[in-house]
């Protein structure tokens, strides 16, 4: 890590190589391996974990979260996209 | 969110409720202990006083079969450590089958052994992490507490594990000898280029405790360490994660050691012997399963050991009617008995302890002017001793 991350919505969010998503079978939730860390992800985070795959960006992770939880305001989404994302980004487990 | 620290196994939950449960918990973490064999002799160290030779060594067959083990009761974290882990040719080897079947992998070495060539083959495999203990910024003091002119070789090595591009902890031991180079340590961090820095502090059992003396430090000491901290963590925020906790004997309440005794994490040692604590050896009057003669997990769910301090009917007043009973779960209970040669005593550390004065009392010699000199860490062997680091004859 060399400086502060602040994520945007044009921004392409991606794990570093440290930070590992995986499912976890004898928990059953979605959890991120990190250095002396694991993040148990709650059903929101996973579900906006998932979709960080290194080419889209949060934008785009917004929209297809809006389309799979109809109804929802965007601006909501998008606000709790980016401070998820930026908890994890804080700690340097989120990258772009 | 939750995050959980798998290797001191503290729950730092956002969301404040604790769990409650007094039902098997799956643990997180295995630390390997691959080896006692190290080239250091720092008088701190975390082994337990007696050492294992290399011929009780596991060997690589049953260490992969472990930690396939550890995957079955749903481990996420292999850590691998000793001694001085890269003194085991097969480090590749088990940290490739660790990353095959999932696990997490985590070195914690000197650095004093390993080359570039090494580092490679260990991030082909699949590692995932190093941590790299640093005793000060000082060269010649650093040396000096090793007990092995390394210092220089340290530095070295992180620049390699950068350069393959592994990610870097750097571990820092700071007691009364290098707490005034706090500052330096943390530069040094950043300098290397390091994700995290581990500011630990001595715990006194086992090498720790004959040291004692030497090593605790003064309330000044401490007050001006943690405010070097909370500044350093907000000036480098997103660039230096640093863990800092404050020492026991400073603390009106005990941690909670492991997370719980036998709740989140294990330690396998060189014999393959499992404990609940990488310095349970220390309690004399716990029986330990290998892992060589039962499955591991028979031994987390029925071990003796494990089940001695599990949960919280164990705890004897003031303990038992505490309202902090699931959250420190009885603190450390290798220091307790080492201070207090009770089973079950209360956590010194605790304020209401009757034990509180064992540490009151070396409190109250703190700062005084005669440092008495260090008693390395080293293999003794009936009544022959072997040197393992270059300074060990003066031990």
């Amino acid at each position: 890590m060399t400086e502060l991350l602040q994520l945007e919505m044009n921004h392409i969010p991606k794990l570093p190589r440290h930070a590992k998503l995986r499912y976890d079978e004898a928990r059953k939730i979605w959890i991120i391996n990190a250095p002396e860390r694991v993040f148990e992800l709650d059903d929101i985070a996973s579900e906006i974990i998932q979709m960080v795959n290194g080419e889209d960006s949060v934008e785009n992770i917004v929209d297809e979260l809006c389309k799979k939880f109809e109804g929802a305001p965007k601006e909501i989404i998008a606000k709790d996209t980016l401070s998820m994302l930026q908890s994890l980004a804080d700690k340097g487990f989120i990258v772009i | 969110m939750s995050e959980i620290d798998t290797e001191k196994n503290e729950l730092n939950s956002e969301n404040t409720s604790i769990p409650v449960k007094e039902k098997l918990q799956i643990p997180y973490a295995v630390l390997c202990e691959l080896t006692h064999r190290c080239p250091l002799s720092c008088p701190y160290c975390s082994n337990p006083v007696e050492l294992e030779m290399k011929s009780r060594e596991i060997d690589t067959e049953t260490w992969k079969r472990a930690l396939s083990e550890a995957v079955k009761i749903g481990i996420l974290q292999a850590h691998f450590s000793g001694g001085e882990p890269t003194a085991r040719k097969d480090l590749e080897e088990m940290v490739q089958h660790a990353s095959s079947i999932g696990l997490y992998t985590n070195l914690i070495t000197s650095g004093v052994l390993i080359k570039e060539e090494r580092l490679k083959k260990l991030y082909d495999a699949g590692l995932d992490h190093v941590q790299v203990s640093i005793q000060d910024t000082d060269p010649e003091n650093s040396n000096k507490i090793a007990g092995y002119k390394g210092h220089e070789k340290k530095l070295h090595t992180c620049g390699l594990i950068r350069k393959v591009g592994l990610p870097l902890t750097v571990n820092a031991v700071m007691h009364r000898q290098n707490l005034h180079n706090l500052k330096e340590m943390i530069d040094l961090a950043v300098k290397l280029d390091a994700e995290r820095l581990e500011v630990a502090q001595v715990q006194y059992y086992g090498w720790a405790l004959k040291n004692q003396t030497a090593f605790l430090p003064t309330k000044e000491q401490l007050d001006k360490a943690t405010e070097i901290v909370e500044e350093a963590r907000i000036k480098l925020k997103g660039i230096l994660a640093i863990d800092y906790v404050v020492p026991d004997y400073y603390a009106k309440r005990p941690k909670s050691c492991m997370g719980g005794w036998g709740r989140q994490f294990l330690n396998i040692t060189p014999a393959g012997k499992v404990l609940p604590c990488h310095a349970a050896e220390s309690l004399d009057f716990l029986k330990f399963d290998n892992i060589k003669d039962k499955p591991l997990s028979w031994i987390w769910e029925n071990s003796e050991a494990f089940n001695r301090f599990r949960g919280t009917s164990w705890m004897p007043e003031p303990c038992r009617s505490c309202d902090r009973k699931e959250i420190d779960w009885g603190g450390c209970r290798c220091q307790a008995f080492a201070l207090t040669g009770k089973e079950d005593a209360t956590d010194p550390t605790c304020e209401f302890s009757p034990y509180r004065k064992v540490l009151d009392e070396p409190l109250s010699k703190v700062g005084q002017k005669d440092i008495p000199e260090f008693i390395y860490r080293k293999i003794e062997v009936k009544k022959r001793t072997i040197g393992i680091g270059h300074n060990s004859k003066k031990a």
